[in-house]
């Protein structure tokens, strides 16, 4: 499942909405991406997003990691707007019965949201207002999944 | 055909969305951002670095090379910062 909103997500209420009603998953990995100031150089960012391909490529990730993971649940849940230093941004959240696939699924769905998914930081600050430029480890980062994924 | 564009590439282009019509020997995203760059400084300047900037075609991602013909939306971004 996938959701793109502009309010905040409840990590707890998310989980528990997800495993409601299930018996049969033995583990449940869930990550969170937050605003990081950078020594009081951030006041806030906007996220801008390319509606329709957001959604899409949000949905390709997340298939994309059931092809890989014996996967029983998965949400994605990813913020735009204006976002505060220390406000939520995305939730990515796995379920399985082992905790092996949960872990390297949910670890794959962001490394590849990095670098695929169209969002872009725009940080406010004292300084004035810069667009975020991607970082190289991002994109390092997807290509060990395409690597193993061709092994 | 209908163009989008995001990020700072729409702030140096001046523009967000734009339906165009390219003539017959546009044939790639390549050629494309050629032919955008010649429309005026706005867009020579928003298309400078053009290796950087990634393109999709009807919201699929696709290498420079890619071939328009039958594209009904093009979209032009920086690489992306989400997550």
């Amino acid at each position: 499942m996938i959701r793109l909103q502009q309010e905040d997500f409840d990590i707890g209420a998310e989980i528990a909405n997800l495993k409601r009603g299930r018996s049969d998953i033995g583990a449940i990995v869930a990550f969170t991406g937050t605003v990081r100031d950078r020594h009081g150089a951030v006041s806030e960012i906007t996220l801008e997003h390319y509606p329709g391909m957001t959604e899409a490529e949000l949905a390709r990730v997340e298939a994309e990691a059931h092809a890989h993971w014996p996967l029983q649940l998965s949400l994605i849940v990813h913020r735009y707007g204006t976002l505060a230093p220390g406000d939520n941004i995305v939730l990515v959240v796995t379920a399985s019965e082992h905790r092996d696939a949960a872990f390297d699924a949910a670890k794959f769905m962001m490394d590849y949201l990095k670098t695929s998914a169209p969002f872009w930081k725009r940080e406010n600050g004292p300084g004035g207002a810069r667009w975020v430029e991607a970082a190289p480890s991002d994109a390092t980062a997807a290509t060990r999944w395409k690597k193993r994924a061709a092994e | 055909m209908r163009l989008l564009y995001f990020a700072w590439v729409k702030e140096k282009a001046g523009v967000a969305a734009e339906e165009i019509e390219p003539p017959e020997h546009v044939a790639t995203v390549a050629e494309l951002i050629l032919w955008l760059k010649a429309r005026g400084p706005e867009f020579a300047n928003a298309f400078a670095k053009s290796e950087v900037i990634r393109a999709a075609i009807d919201q699929i991602h696709v290498r420079h090379d890619a071939k328009i013909k039958g594209a009904r939306e093009v979209a032009f971004f920086p690489p992306v910062t989400g997550g």
